[in-house]
């Protein structure tokens, strides 16, 4: 045997990756529905928050700004863990999955709040001036000529943040969640071979590719001339 | 003047802070009037005209616009602002909009016209300031110039009893310059009444019923072009009329 072919045998064993692919698929499946349950509910929750922030509520404000601040700071896998581990205390037993889900969709709606706001802001006055001189409500105005230009200006932050957030979901596997890592480091383990891993990292590469180009493509259609 | 002012503020305090920016200003506008106000910068013209449509909050005084008690917290002050077209320095046409979707916002949220309605009023509105042609252009593919006479139309698209105009030319290139003017002069010649704050002094003496001179958050004096360009009563307004007009 020669040392490409040890390689070959070791990172791609054609046998050990036939025998455990269908497990592999069956953790994108728990990939992919972790993903969508984050995106969605995490941004969800993220601009509403941005929206409340800009009725400019003191003390509603200073809530959002210390939730924000506190999921910002705490690293996602110990927000995971003390859910998992801390919340049975509290009689709610969330399950691996549910704690995961929950966890980064906080995490996702702290920062996507931050980029929401931050698009909201940037929008110049005058924008509002302007509507509101022609008799739209604060709320006409924040719909249909504040939101649109913030929209388009955080997408290129927010497709970042809600991608590195999204692949946050291989730290479900410390709370037992079957996604594409939790069942390629079993795999790893009953076969003594790191195939089952390259072919985690495939899937990976199979998941987020479209999605880094579909975010590319986004944000060149919402891009207008000033 | 009529008997009953189209425009009547009395007594307009502004602070900012510990700024004392108003300081007790009086105007009555008659309808189909075009008021002029000149003054140096920091003079606190620009504060009187957003505090006419209450952009700006007045500390106190009162403010009566087509009837309608402006400061009164019972006004909506959303229906109250339809009746009060504004065109600003900077434009702030809607980029994300095309002119026609700019001209036509209003109309379909405040106005409740239908989509069709809003169109052809848009489509006429855009006609009258000469830009029935760039309905479907946004406004980074328009000049300035243009880009303000879509502005205009915005505003008359909603027929406002009143027109202000904050500075409307200052941001434009000396060619283009003329196009908004002539805009202005067909709008006060349809019998618009108009609240002018510019340093076009030309506009002024050839089409201004009435030029009003602040300065310092006071009206120092008023009357017609011809008696404050050319004798004016206060040292004040000598001195910033015989500035401008060194340039």
């Amino acid at each position: 045997m020669t040392t490409w072919e040890r390689f070959l045998d070791t990172f791609f064993n054609g046998k050990v990756m036939l025998k455990y692919l269908p497990d592999i698929l069956s953790g994108m499946v728990v990939t992919i529905e972790l993903a969508l349950l984050i995106v969605f509910s995490g941004l969800a929750a993220g601009l509403a928050l941005a929206l409340i922030r800009s009725l400019a509520i003191r003390p509603l404000n200073w809530l959002i700004i210390f939730i924000v601040d506190l999921f910002r700071s705490l690293p996602p896998l110990v927000i995971i863990v003390l859910m998992y581990f801390g919340l049975p205390y509290a009689e709610v037993s969330p399950s691996g999955f549910v704690s995961t889900w929950l966890s980064l969709a906080l995490v996702l709606m702290a920062f996507s709040e931050e980029i929401f706001w931050a698009g909201i802001t940037s929008v110049h006055k005058g924008q509002w001036e302007a509507s509101r001189s022609t008799g739209l409500s604060f709320g006409q105005t924040l719909m249909n000529v504040v939101l649109p230009q913030a929209l388009r200006l955080t997408i290129p932050p927010l497709t970042n943040r809600t991608i590195a957030i999204t692949k946050g979901t291989a730290l479900g596997t410390v709370v037992a969640v079957t996604e594409i890592l939790g069942e390629a480091s079993s795999a790893v383990s009953n076969s003594y071979n790191p195939s089952p891993l390259m072919m985690g990292a495939a899937a990976y590469l199979v998941l987020f590719l479209p999605v880094v180009v579909l975010a590319r493509r986004l944000e060149k259609r919402f891009a207008w001339k000033r | 003047m009529t008997p009953q002012p189209i425009v009547d503020a009395r007594a307009i305090h502004k602070h900012f802070g510990a700024l004392h920016v108003l300081k007790g200003v009086d105007l009555k506008v008659a309808e189909r009037e075009l008021v002029f106000v000149i003054g140096p910068s920091g003079s606190g013209k620009s504060t009187l005209l957003r505090c006419l449509n209450r952009l700006e909050e007045p500390s106190s005084g009162s403010i009566v616009v087509d009837g309608i008690d402006m400061l009164d917290p019972r006004t909506d002050i959303n229906h109250a602002r339809q009746r009060i077209g504004m065109v600003f320095q900077s434009f702030n046409l809607y980029p994300h909009m095309t002119a026609l979707g700019n001209v036509t916002l209003a109309l379909r949220k405040v106005a409740g016209k239908s989509r069709a309605e809003a169109d052809a009023l848009g489509h006429a509105a855009l006609e009258r300031v000469g830009l029935a042609d760039r309905a479907e252009h946004t406004p980074g593919q328009l000049s300035g110039g243009q880009q303000q006479r879509v502005a205009i139309a915005r505003s008359i698209a909603l027929e406002p009893r009143v027109m202000l105009f904050d500075e409307p030319t200052s941001a434009l290139d000396p060619e283009l310059v003329g196009s908004v003017l002539a805009v202005m002069r067909s709008l006060r010649e349809s019998g618009m009444t108009m609240i002018v704050v510019s340093h076009e002094m030309g506009f002024a003496r050839n089409a201004a019923d009435r030029v009003v001179f602040m300065d310092d958050g006071l009206i120092v004096e008023q009357g017609p072009p011809a008696a404050i360009f050319e004798t004016p009563a206060h040292e004040r307004t000598r001195a910033f009329i015989g500035q401008i007009q060194r340039h």
